[in-house]
């Protein structure tokens, strides 16, 4: 293998470049990204960094000298458009055509929004840098009154930064139990009491009918100079007729993974990038990570792990696969990412934290601490087999159980007669 | 020198969390006593709350690892070290210097 072309510069392009590198690959490497920055962490986006307690500098994934030593060839601000099946060639959106022997594809995802609001000032989402640039503007000129939509993992950070930011804030979600299918309805209605603490408003079950808007003056009247959009949203209206007056809507109802580059591609990208659980695509040379790919699940099935640490350690599995032109299970000694997925979640002063794939109905029982306090740590068992665990402020316990839950979840697909395949 | 606790208290692999104006953690790695910076020098999370094994310390955020010996990352995420401090045995009594910044090795 001569060229490797890696499509996407966020931190699953990035640890794939490095683990090129680690694992001996010395060819040619071109990093595709479609924003103009290097490499950059997104989790402060919504904390610390829309705090205002640390800069853009301090983001970045990579110093100089890493840089420097990867030795890659940046094509950032450039988007890719198309991937060629048979000749692996990436066609860029100023039309460049990069051909290589191996693609990686680390696209990621992109925020979802409802349907029409894109053009209305006042309106925001999270993904990226500049978008947590915009949003760190507009909540910091004024006062304004902050309606989030969705009180997923994003949208509760973001609440979050709001109330540190001493701006009043409001989180209206469409389901009863906020994160009810990740976390089960007993952790979840504890994530919604963690807002209701912080005297932030939380409406429950509520369906967003739409936006009432006014005509943009673009005078920053409203607490933001955002002068952009025909109109200025002014209120949330609920289904039912509620009406919640806003200066600024964070729109945090999850992603969708970035695939609209790969149609025709004969890349299966039906709810992200399909993969083996070793990262390869349908086509030969071709392999996936990150938030844009759906791995299989070696315990059947398939789902994307659209996690910081699923990136990290989907890299050497994906790049070993790319290299070597065998995927997992072939070779037998690879490691396997996601068996036990993990992730954090920073709101208000509490930490939370989840390691496997509980199913909403598991059993959940207090190992320590307890669920009034919002300072536990609890198990997820199935059957009374291990399934999660799941804390709040505390990492100790937490890091031990996680532990014992791989060291279970590895003997479990150990003794299964399905682990050869 | 700051007071931490009897060794009896901190058994072998166990870490305790010392709140010195820097917070520091104090490790028992199979015997031998190690005090570092708390705070991992990545992002937010307490070293005291990692998994400990042999002379390494897991950071419980993002898993980077540290030497407790020299305060070194063995790879990323981390890449500064963390500092290291002097610990000091005055009979049964551990303490931590932290007025002496030991060099990085
Ligand atoms: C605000 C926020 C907070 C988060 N907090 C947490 C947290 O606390 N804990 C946690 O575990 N996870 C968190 N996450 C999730 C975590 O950041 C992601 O899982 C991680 O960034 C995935 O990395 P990735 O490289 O796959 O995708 P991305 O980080 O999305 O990177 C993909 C890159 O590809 C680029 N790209 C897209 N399309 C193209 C194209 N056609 N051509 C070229 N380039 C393209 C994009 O511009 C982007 O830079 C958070 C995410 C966000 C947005
Ligand atoms: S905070 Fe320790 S590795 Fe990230």
């Amino acid at each position: 293998m001569r060229a490797v072309t890696v499509v996407g510069a966020g931190l699953a392009g990035w640890h794939a470049v490095r683990e090129l590198r680690d694992q001996g690959f010395d060819g040619t490497i071109t990093v595709i990204g479609a924003e103009p920055q290097r490499p950059y962490d997104r989790p402060p986006l919504s904390k610390r960094f829309l705090r205002g307690e640390i800069d853009e500098a301090e983001l970045a994934l990579a110093d100089e000298a890493e840089l420097a030593e990867v030795d890659a060839h940046w094509r950032t601000g450039r988007r890719a458009v198309r991937l060629d099946r048979h000749t692996r060639t990436v066609e860029l959106d100023d039309g460049t055509l990069i051909a290589s022997d191996g693609v990686v594809i680390a696209t990621g995802a992109l925020a979802r929004t409802l349907p029409g609001l894109t053009d209305v000032a006042g309106v925001h989402t999270l993904r990226t840098l500049a978008d947590a640039r915009a949003l760190r503007t507009a909540l910091t000129e004024g006062t304004p009154r902050t309606v989030v939509i969705g009180a997923g993992f994003v949208g509760a950070e973001v609440a979050a930064t709001c109330h540190a930011l001493g701006l009043p804030v409001t989180v209206v979600e469409a389901l009863d139990v906020p994160l009810a299918r990740v976390l089960g309805p007993t952790v979840g209605a504890i994530c919604g009491e963690l807002h209701r603490d912080h005297g932030v408003t939380m409406h429950c079950g509520f369906g967003v009918a739409g936006l009432r808007t006014e005509p943009n003056r673009g005078d920053g009247a409203g607490g933001d100079t955002d002068r952009t959009g025909s109109t200025r949203v002014t209120a949330v209206l609920g289904r039912d007729g509620r009406e919640l007056a806003a200066d600024v809507v964070v729109i945090g109802i999850g992603s969708r993974p970035a695939v609209d580059w790969l149609a025709g591609s004969g890349v299966d990208i039906a709810d992200g990038v399909g993969c083996d659980a070793g990262g390869a695509t349908a086509l030969p040379g071709v392999v996936a990570l990150g938030d844009v790919a759906r791995y299989a699940d070696p315990a059947g099935g398939s789902r994307r792990h659209e996690h910081w640490t699923a990136a990290v350690e989907q890299a050497p599995v994906a790049v070993r696969t790319l290299l070597t032109g065998r995927s997992r299970g072939e070779s037998g000694t690879d490691p396997v990412p996601n068996r036990v997925p993990y992730f954090w979640s920073d709101q208000y002063s509490t930490r939370i934290q989840l390691a496997g794939h509980p199913d909403a109905d598991d059993d959940l029982a207090v190992v320590e601490g307890s669920f009034a306090d919002r300072d536990f740590v609890s198990v997820y068992r199935r059957q009374g087999r291990l399934t999660g665990v799941v804390a709040m402020n505390r990492g100790r316990c937490f890091t031990r159980l996680r532990r014992e839950l791989r060291a279970e979840v590895e003997r479990a697909v150990e003794s299964s007669p399905a682990a050869s395949t | 020198m700051i007071p931490v606790c009897t060794l009896a208290e901190l058994p072998p692999g166990e870490s305790v969390r010392v709140l010195a104006p820097r917070p520091v953690a104090v490790f028992n790695a199979d015997g031998e006593l190690y005090a570092i910076d708390d705070t991992c020098s990545h992002q937010d999370a307490a070293l005291s709350d990692g998994w400990l094994e042999g002379c390494l310390i897991e950071c419980p955020l993002h898993a980077a690892m540290f030497d407790l010996r020299t305060g070194m990352p063995t790879g990323p995420p981390a890449r500064r070290p963390v500092r290291t401090y002097p610990v000091v045995l005055v009979g049964d009594m551990i303490h931590v210097d932290t007025s002496v910044r030991e060099p990085v090795a």
